[in-house]
C-alpha cells in the first residue's frame, strides 16, 4: 500500500514537471512567434478606440469608443438575444412537450413531427435560412406587411409602436416612401437569430419536459384522479411538481446551450460578443486574448447559471445526490 | 360493418375522446388544411426543377426553384474539388458511409470491423488527396462538401472516443490527484465555452503556440478542435457510465484476481461503455450537425459550400432558400438515421438487462 502511494506520488511529480515544460515551451515559442511576426501581447489594446461601428446596440457605441466597451456592447447584445429566446423556448418547447403527450392523435403527430424536423438540422443552417427568409424574401420597406395595426414587417425588420417623448404617449411607426420611420425596431439580424435560437431550442426543451413527466409514475397520477382530482388539478397538484424536479436542471442546461449557440450570430453578422471579439482579433491580431476573453466571459456565464440551477433544484426541493 | 364501427371507435379514442380534444382536433385540422395547398402548390405544383434560370425568375418564388440544386449539385455536394475528378470524393464517401452503416448493423465481426475501418480510412484519405496510384494529387484546401462534413464528423467520433475514455478513467481514479484536477478542468473548461471559440482557438491560436517550422493545415487543425470539443462533452457522458457499474463488481473483479487495470479494461469498461450508447448516438448526432459551424473559419463544408455556390453567382443567388432546403434533407436524413439507431439500440438493450 505504501509502495502504491510513492509510485503515485513518483508518477504526479512527473505529470507535474512534464506539464510545467509544455507550458514552458508554448509560452516560450509563443512568445518568439509573436516577436517575429511584430504582435505585441497582452491586455493594453482594450483601452485603445475600437475603430469599427456595431450595427445595434442598447448601449451608445461609436468607433472612437475603446475595444473594451466595445466588448461590453458585445455582451449586452448577446443576452438582449438570449434572454427573451429563453423564454419563449421554454414557453413553446413546454406546450410542444406537453403536446406530445396529448391524447390527440393529431396534436401528438405534429409536435413530434415540429421536434424531429428542428433537432435533426443545424442550428446555423437554420439561422442562415431565417436570415435570408427575413432579408431576401420579405417585402421592401415601402411595402412592408402590416401583421397587426402598426406593426411593420419588412426586408428592414420588424417596426412597431413604442413610449415614446417621455413615456407620456404611444410613438406609431409610420411607412413612408423608402422607409418606415418612428416606433421602436428589431433589427432582421435580430429577428433572425431570436427566432432561430428559441425554434431550434424548443425541440430541446419539448423533449426535456416530456422527459420529465414520463419519468413520474403513472400511479401518481392514476392515484391523484382516484383522490377525486380533475385532471387539471391532479396535473399542477401532483404531476407537475414532481416532474419539475427532473426537468430543471437539462432544462438550465439547454438554457445554458442556447447562451453559447447565440455566438453562432457571427455567421449573420449580428453583433454579439464573440462577432464583436472576432472583429477585434482580425483588427488588432491579439488572437490569444481575444478568444480568451470569449472563453472567460462564458465561463463565468455558465459558472453563474449553475449556481442559479443549484438555488432553484433547492427551491423545488430537490436534494440531488451528486457526486 | 364492423369496419366501420370499429374506425368510429378509432377515431373517437384518438381524435375526439373528449369536448377539448375534439376542438384541437378541428383546429389543427383547420390549420392543415389551410396551410398544406399553399405548401404543395410552392415545393411540387409552380415549382420549377430543370436548371433554368429564366422559368425561375418567372414565377418570383411563387413555387419552388429546385432547378437550383440541378444546377449546383456538384459544387453544393463536392465544393471546389476539381470537377473532372469528383468521382474520387463520391467513391470516398460511398466507401466510408458503407463502412460506417455496416459497423452500425453489425454485419462484421470484431475482427471483421476492425479490418474495414483500417482498410477504409487510408483509401478515403488516398481518393481524397490523390498523389499516389496515379491519381493527380488534390490539396485539403481544396476539399469540401459532403466528404468534408463525414469526415470531420467521423473523424471527430473516432479520435475523439479514447481521448474521452482516458481523462473519464483520469477522472474516475483517486490516486492522482493532480491528473484527476486536470481533466476535470479540461472538461468543465471545453463544456463551458461555445465551439465556435475552439475553433478560433485552431485557427487562429495553433499556428502562434507551434514552432515556426511546423505548421499545420488548417483542416487538421479544426479537425483536431472538433475532437478535443467532442471528447469532453463524450468524457461526461461516460463518466457517467463508470458511476453507474457497481461497487460489487470491482470487489468480484479483485476476488477473481484480476489486476486493478484488468478489471478495468475486461469488467468496469464494458458495462460502463454499454451503459450510455444511447447517449453515445445522441454525441454523435451532435459532432455531425457542429461540423457545419466550420464554415466560420473557412472550411467549405456542406454550408459552406452552398454559400460558396451561390454567393458569386447572380443568377442563383435569390434561391438560397431551396439551396437551404436541399442540404437541411441531408443533414436530417444522417441525424434522424442516427437517432432512430440509437432509440432501437437503446430498446435492445433495455432487453438484455434482466
Amino acid at each position: 500500500m505504501n509502495s502504491r502511494r510513492w509510485q503515485g506520488f513518483a508518477a504526479q511529480a512527473v505529470l507535474a514537471a512534464g506539464l510545467l515544460l509544455l507550458l514552458w515551451l508554448l509560452l516560450d515559442t509563443t512568445a518568439a512567434n509573436l516577436h517575429e511576426r511584430g504582435i505585441r501581447s497582452g491586455f493594453g489594446f482594450l483601452r485603445e478606440p475600437a475603430g469599427f461601428a456595431i450595427g445595434e446596440s442598447l448601449l451608445p457605441f461609436d468607433s472612437a469608443d475603446s475595444v473594451l466597451w466595445a466588448l461590453v456592447v458585445g455582451l449586452i447584445n448577446t443576452l438582449r438575444v438570449a434572454l427573451p429566446a429563453v423564454v419563449v423556448s421554454t414557453l413553446l418547447g413546454t406546450f410542444i412537450g406537453l403536446g406530445r403527450l396529448s391524447p390527440n392523435l393529431l396534436l401528438r403527430g405534429l409536435c413530434k413531427a415540429y421536434v424531429e424536423a428542428l433537432r435533426n438540422v443545424p442550428l446555423l443552417l437554420q439561422l442562415l435560412a431565417w436570415y435570408f427568409v427575413v432579408t431576401d424574401l420579405l417585402p421592401a420597406a415601402s411595402a412592408a406587411l402590416e401583421i397587426m395595426p402598426h406593426v411593420f414587417l419588412s426586408k428592414s425588420g420588424l417596426f412597431m409602436p413604442w413610449f415614446g417623448g417621455g413615456g407620456a404617449c404611444l410613438d406609431l411607426p409610420v411607412r413612408g416612401e423608402m422607409t418606415i420611420s418612428g416606433g421602436a425596431s428589431l433589427t432582421p439580424e435580430f429577428l433572425a437569430l431570436l427566432l432561430g435560437l428559441s425554434l431550434y431550442t424548443a425541440a430541446y426543451v419539448a423533449e426535456t419536459v416530456r422527459a420529465g413527466i414520463l419519468a413520474v409514475p403513472r400511479g401518481q397520477s392514476e392515484a391523484a384522479l382516484a383522490l377525486g382530482l380533475s385532471r387539471v388539478q391532479s396535473f399542477r397538484l401532483v404531476l407537475l411538481p414532481q416532474a419539475l424536479r427532473s426537468i430543471i436542471p437539462p432544462l438550465t442546461n439547454q438554457h445554458l446551450s442556447l447562451a453559447k449557440n447565440a455566438s453562432l450570430a457571427v455567421a449573420i453578422g449580428y453583433p454579439d460578443l464573440v462577432s464583436v471579439a472576432n472583429t477585434t482579433l482580425n483588427q488588432t491580431g491579439r488572437a490569444a486574448e481575444c478568444i480568451a476573453l470569449i472563453m472567460v466571459v462564458y465561463l463565468v456565464l455558465s459558472l453563474l447559471t449553475a449556481w442559479f440551477s443549484v438555488w432553484l433544484e433547492r427551491r423545488t426541493g430537490h436534494w440531488a445526490e451528486r457526486s | 360493418m364492423t369496419q366501420t364501427a370499429a374506425t368510429r371507435e378509432w377515431l373517437r379514442r384518438n381524435l375526439f375522446s373528449d369536448a377539448w380534444s375534439g376542438l384541437t382536433t378541428l383546429l389543427l385540422l383547420g390549420g392543415v388544411l389551410y396551410w398544406l395547398p399553399g405548401l404543395i402548390e410552392w415545393t411540387l405544383v409552380k415549382a420549377v426543377f430543370r436548371p433554368d434560370a429564366a422559368a425561375c425568375g418567372a414565377i418570383e418564388h411563387a413555387g419552388a426553384c429546385w432547378g437550383v440544386v440541378a444546377e449546383k449539385y456538384r459544387f453544393i455536394l463536392f465544393g471546389r474539388y476539381p470537377h473532372a475528378e469528383q468521382w474520387r470524393p463520391l467513391l470516398a464517401t460511398v466507401l466510408l458511409l458503407l463502412v460506417i452503416v455496416v459497423s452500425g448493423l453489425r454485419l462484421l465481426n470484431r475482427s471483421g470491423l476492425f479490418a474495414a475501418w483500417v482498410l477504409a480510412l487510408p483509401a478515403f484519405f488516398l481518393l481524397m488527396g490523390g498523389g499516389l496510384l496515379g491519381l493527380t494529387p488534390v490539396g485539403s484546401d481544396q476539399w469540401g462538401g459532403f466528404p468534408l462534413t463525414l469526415l470531420l464528423a467521423t473523424l471527430g467520433m473516432l479520435l475523439a472516443f479514447p481521448l474521452a475514455v482516458l481523462v473519464a478513467l483520469g477522472r474516475y481514479q483517486s490516486d492522482l490527484p493532480l491528473l484527476r484536477i486536470l481533466c476535470t478542468f479540461y472538461v468543465e473548461l471545453v463544456r463551458g465555452v461555445p465551439l465556435i471559440s475552439v475553433l478560433f482557438l485552431a485557427s487562429f491560436l495553433f499556428p502562434i503556440i507551434l514552432p515556426p517550422g511546423i505548421s499545420i493545415d488548417v483542416l487538421l487543425r479544426v479537425q483536431a478542435g472538433i475532437v478535443l470539443f467532442a471528447a469532453a462533452y463524450l468524457s461526461e457522458t461516460l463518466r457517467g457510465g463508470l458511476q453507474a457499474v457497481s461497487a460489487g463488481q470491482h470487489d468480484a473483479a479483485s476476488a477473481l484476481g484480476l489486476s486493478r487495470w484488468q478489471a478495468m479494461r475486461w469488467i468496469i469498461l464494458p458495462q460502463a461503455i454499454r451503459a450510455v450508447i444511447p447517449s453515445i448516438v445522441n454525441s454523435a448526432v451532435s459532432v455531425f450537425k457542429d461540423t457545419s459551424l466550420v464554415t466560420v473559419v473557412s472550411l467549405y463544408e456542406l454550408t459552406g459550400a452552398l454559400s460558396l455556390a451561390l454567393a458569386g453567382d447572380a443568377e442563383w443567388r435569390s434561391y438560397y432558400l431551396e439551396g437551404y432546403l436541399f442540404i437541411g434533407l441531408i443533414y436530417w436524413i444522417g441525424c434522424y438515421s442516427m437517432s432512430r439507431f440509437g432509440a432501437d439500440l437503446e430498446r435492445r438493450l433495455a432487453a438484455g438487462v434482466r
